[in-house]
């Protein structure tokens, strides 16, 4: 009476065996924005461990070489700024600070947004509605300008990096919470969770085992997103002077090249490199978070 | 002796809010029993809008009913909750149209499987949960090796469904309401998952609710038949009688219309719409008058209760007034009750 | 005999994925006559709706046309009159165009005018913010027709009369008509510019069969008017035995039987076509629920012999190594089985 079953299926059924790794190199060299962006904040990781290991970062705090606004040299590769500060340390320690600001606020946004978002968008009700309301009009207000009032209320108070970090959080859970609400009010629309609600399945369970490891490529997303956004944030308050001044991040050493004029002057060796990096950064996460998107809306995958 | 399942009285209306004047009215005055003692099978046939989607919903409490009462054992499933509705959600279960949809592409087929094991305790052990499972897949006629450990694109619809099957059997529920759940199946492969849910009639003793669009699949698995059309009861009774010698004018038109794979007997020509029919107002009288081709005055106005037509046959149409009304509790009455099958065996070649 | 239209020689249509290629259509060959009705039935994976694109030429990557020659009659008029470069391919006689040696530019003068396609679902197809004339109109303008605005009007207003459809229609947009309403439009728009084949490619399975009743009426009544050809696609053997003169029924990317649809149902000669009719349920008598074991073969692999070889209840040696040919074994009726040839 059984069923001669036979191992097949229509035409673009995938092939039985498991071959996780063949799968992950497939689809990175038909994903090349993906490919190309984590190459990219790769060099910079690497950038800063090699650098770190390799090089004295000590004198990335100011006042630590004599020779000011010494263009770049065999002992100083980048060359010294005017507050006595060796570039290239800065610029190691920098990568590092900067990408920690952004990660401490991308991950905390996320993490609050994505609480608040299933939330709100599982649950509804009251939550959800005050939820909705705050998101939205957060969202109107320039984000800019909230984080300029904070900070500069601070600042007195002498900022330190993950003080930035926090600060920027404030306003960087507002978009992932957005979109993984949406994405959320979809979800449990789904049949799978009307299955799962009448096999007995409760609510908490629900959003953790059902609804959650749907959402990982859209929060993965959402994290670079944020990640980036946090990063652009910082840079500019730190360029408005507002960020933790003695610390070595990128956009402190903008507001340095700024406030003497390095480019004025001519001192290309002051200016150049932060750019250069915060560029490569830029890019490298845009391009991540181009691929992800792909990842995660599979209509928009080239190919099978 | 109270009911395992019924629908007292049910009406439910969408829209018609505040500010919204348009409502639409998916079912009207519906009232049905399930037992499950003997074990039955019936089938609800309607076209999309008929209603039918929205009684199975009523059914397992997903949405509460405007009017009248949806009632588990005798309790209004409104007041249903924690311990009670737990065993609710054992003793009714579902099978959805999609074979996809159902499952969570995170996991493997097995999940759908293990969640309720897991949920309601089935098992006390994880051998003994595998072989739980082992026990239902066989039972579907389906190879374990060759469906448990695969994600659900790697099965065919079929298999996938025939899964749901097993689940459903998983629980040992007193009643399964089947929405569609061969249509979005290919034909070589219906046969099978029909054959399992009558099995699960058979051997388990359990009550189908076989809800569908598709009046031969409906005829092949059922005793007795309820038509919907627009939210109300067309003709209801013993299949046999329903689809071989239809009265209601709609049941005449849908029976017509279904292609037969038989090239002598091909479609007739439609008879045309009554000119007092076209007269109707959609939301009042009877629901198919503007389609109707023997539609009346009486039509437009009143909607027409159900007649007793035959021993196990009622239809509500004006034609037959001559004979005793029905009220629609009492619809059951002309539902023929244990009747054994033929042929219950899973025809394989 | 009637003439044909649409000759399709050893059509292959391959899908180009990572892991292989999926011989979603490998060779299969058939002919459309004119003002015939042909069916095209299979089940999911047999490669039906491929061939109906692949005859327009919408076979997106990674799908592929791989060879085979697809002659339409009467393309080399369509392209001359709407200014086009002539055909420069092959010329059979009778004025048949080989498609495939066309350019896109050339196809795309062809599609509604000559080979008309109303697709699964094109209810959805309908653009919701334009009104029903003007999409009609769309098609006249695509191809170079001049019209006043009173032709326009009054060709829409013939068009929709034809398809049983109140002029008034023409002035509504696709969410005020049902599913029904709109799929009749479809209709309209593929004959407004009076094409000789109409390919149908499951066009009422959205819909409820009293309604696919009306449908497929009209789309009857409408080729007969237009003698023109129809290629109806679909999975549905009862709408088949209803709607269709021939049928040809598809396996896994090959054509199984191809045979008047009397006698396909009478005494089907394929295995596969025996088994899928055993199978269909009828409104007559309760009975077994009798399927098919088994599963269809996987396309990535190549298959030696035969398809449908592993679930034939009359497999012999020869089947799982030689793979059979769609022959004529008997008057119009063409198979492809050993068990079938070696029985003449």
């Amino acid at each position: 009476m059984a069923d001669v079953v036979a191992l097949s299926g229509t035409a673009t059924d995938y092939a039985v065996k498991k071959d996780t790794w063949g799968n992950v190199r497939r689809y990175l060299r038909r994903n090349p924005s993906l490919l190309v962006g984590m190459f990219l904040l790769f060099c910079l990781l690497a950038f800063w461990l090699v650098g770190s290991a390799v090089y004295d970062t000590s004198r990335a705090a100011a006042l630590s070489v004599p020779d000011t606004v010494h263009p770049p040299s065999a002992e100083y590769p980048l060359g010294t700024d005017r507050i006595g500060r060796d570039i290239m340390a800065v610029m190691i320690q920098g990568t590092m600070l900067t990408l920690r600001i952004g990660l401490i606020a991308g991950i905390l946004g996320v993490s609050v947004g994505t609480i608040v978002a299933f939330l709100g968008g599982y649950y509804r009700g009251w939550f959800d509605t005050l939820l909705k309301g705050i998101v939205d009009v957060g969202l109107t207000i320039p984000g800019m300008l909230i984080l300029i009032i904070i900070a500069v209320n601070i600042k007195d108070q002498g900022l330190t990096v993950d003080q930035m970090g926090l600060v920027v959080a404030i306003y960087s859970w507002l978009w992932p919470a957005r979109t993984i609400r949406s994405q959320v009010l979809t979800m449990r629309e789904r049949t799978w969770v009307e299955v799962a609600r009448l096999s007995g399945v409760s609510g908490p369970e629900i959003i953790f085992k059902e609804i959650l490891p749907n959402l990982m490529p859209y929060m993965l997303a959402s994290l670079v997103g944020s990640v980036s956004s946090a990063i652009l944030a910082s840079i500019g308050l730190e360029t408005l002077g507002l960020g933790p001044m003695a610390a070595p991040t990128l956009g402190m050493t903008i507001y340095w090249v700024i406030f003497y004029s390095a480019m004025l002057r001519g001192y290309y060796w002051w200016w150049m490199p932060p750019i250069a990096i915060i560029v490569v950064l830029f890019v490298g996460l845009f391009m991540v978070s181009m691929g992800l998107d792909e990842l995660a809306n599979p209509r928009l995958r080239r190919g099978v | 002796m109270t009911a395992l399942l019924e629908a007292r009285h049910v009406t439910k209306i969408f829209g018609g809010g505040f500010f919204t004047k348009s409502y639409t009215t998916a079912l009207e005055n519906f009232s049905m029993t399930i037992e499950n003692d003997p074990p039955s099978v019936t089938a609800v046939v309607g076209e999309s809008g008929s209603g039918k989607t929205t009684l199975a919903r009523l059914l397992l409490g997903l949405v509460e009913p405007t009017r009248g009462q949806v009632l588990y054992k005798g309790e209004d499933l409104r007041k249903i909750g924690g311990r009670e509705r737990r065993v609710f959600r054992r003793d009714v279960q579902v099978i959805f149209q999609d074979p996809f949809e159902v499952y969570n592409p995170f996991y493997k087929v097995d999940h759908v499987l293990t969640t309720p094991i897991e949920k309601f305790g089935l098992a006390k052990s994880r051998q003994e949960r595998d072989s739980l499972v082992v026990q239902v897949l066989e039972a579907v006629g389906l190879r374990p090796e060759e469906t448990l450990g695969r994600h659900p694109h790697q099965l065919s619809g079929g298999q996938r469904q025939r899964i749901m099957v097993a689940r459903a059997l998983l629980l040992r529920p007193r009643v399964i309401l089947a929405d569609e759940p061969v249509s979005m199946i290919d034909a070589s492969l219906r046969a099978t998952i029909l054959g399992s849910l009558l099995k699960l009639n058979q051997e388990f003793g359990i009550s189908i609710l076989y809800i569908t669009h598709d009046l031969t699949t409906a005829y092949q698995v059922s005793e007795n038949i309820v038509v919907l059309y627009r939210g109300n009861v067309c003709e209801t009774g013993d299949v046999e009688l329903v689809v071989k010698k239809p009265l209601h004018p709609y049941t005449r038109l849908l029976v017509g219309s279904v292609p037969l794979p038989d090239v002598n007997r091909r479609w007739a020509a439609e008879a045309p719409a009554s000119s007092i029919g076209q007269k109707a107002d959609p939301n009042k009288g009877c629901r198919f008058a503007n389609r109707c081709p023997n539609a009346m005055e009486k039509c437009i106005r009143e909607t027409p209760p159900l007649y007793r037509v035959d021993e196990k046959r009622a239809a509500s149409c004006y034609l037959y007034d001559d004979k005793p009304q029905l009220r629609s509790e009492d619809m059951m009455e002309v539902f023929i009750k244990g009747t054994p099958r033929l042929k219950t065996v899973v025809g394989v070649q | 005999m009637k003439p044909d239209v649409l000759d399709v020689k050893d059509l292959k249509v391959y899908y180009h994925t990572p892991r292989g290629a999926v011989k979603a259509v490998d060779g299969v060959s058939f002919q459309l006559f004119a003002e015939e009705r042909l069916g095209l039935v299979g089940e999911s994976g047999s490669g039906k709706t491929t061939i109906a694109m692949a005859l327009l030429r919408m076979i997106k990557a990674p799908g592929k046309i791989e060879g085979g020659e697809i002659w339409l009659e009467g393309a080399d008029q369509v392209l001359a009159r709407h200014g086009g470069k002539n055909g420069n391919g092959q010329y059979a006689k009778g004025g048949k165009v080989n498609l495939q040696t066309l350019t896109d530019e050339q196809m795309v003068s062809l599609r509604l005018s000559a080979i008309a396609l109303i697709a699964q679902g094109s209810m959805n197809s309908l653009n919701p913010v334009m009104r029903i004339r003007d999409q009609i109109a769309d098609g006249y303008q695509d191809h170079g027709y001049k019209l006043t605005k009173q032709e326009l009007k009054e060709r829409t207003a013939d068009l929709l009369n034809r398809v049983g459809l109140r002029p008034s229609v023409a002035d509504m947009y696709p969410h005020e008509l049902s599913g029904g309403m709109k799929q009749r439009v479809c209709i309209a728009i593929a004959i407004s510019l009076s094409p000789k084949v109409i390919l149908a490619d499951e066009p009422t399975s959205a819909l409820d069969v009293v309604v696919q009743r009306q449908v497929m009426e009209t789309l009857r009544r409408v080729q007969e008017e237009l003698g023109a050809s129809v290629l109806l696609v679909g999975h549905d053997m009862g709408l088949m035995a209803q709607a269709v003169d021939r049928l040809g029924v598809m396996y896994a990317g090959k054509m199984a039987e191809v045979s008047p649809v009397h006698d396909i149902f009478t005494k089907p000669l394929h295995p596969y076509a025996q088994l899928l009719i055993a199978s269909l349920p009828s409104l007559d008598v309760k009975g077994e629920f009798k399927g098919i074991p088994g599963l269809p073969p996987s396309l990535l692999e190549d298959i030696p012999g035969c398809p449908f070889a592993p679930r034939c209840p009359y497999k012999m040696e020869r089947c799982e190594v030689e793979k059979p040919i769609l022959k004529e074994v008997a008057p119009n009726r063409h198979v492809a089985c050993f068990l079938v040839e070696g029985a003449k």
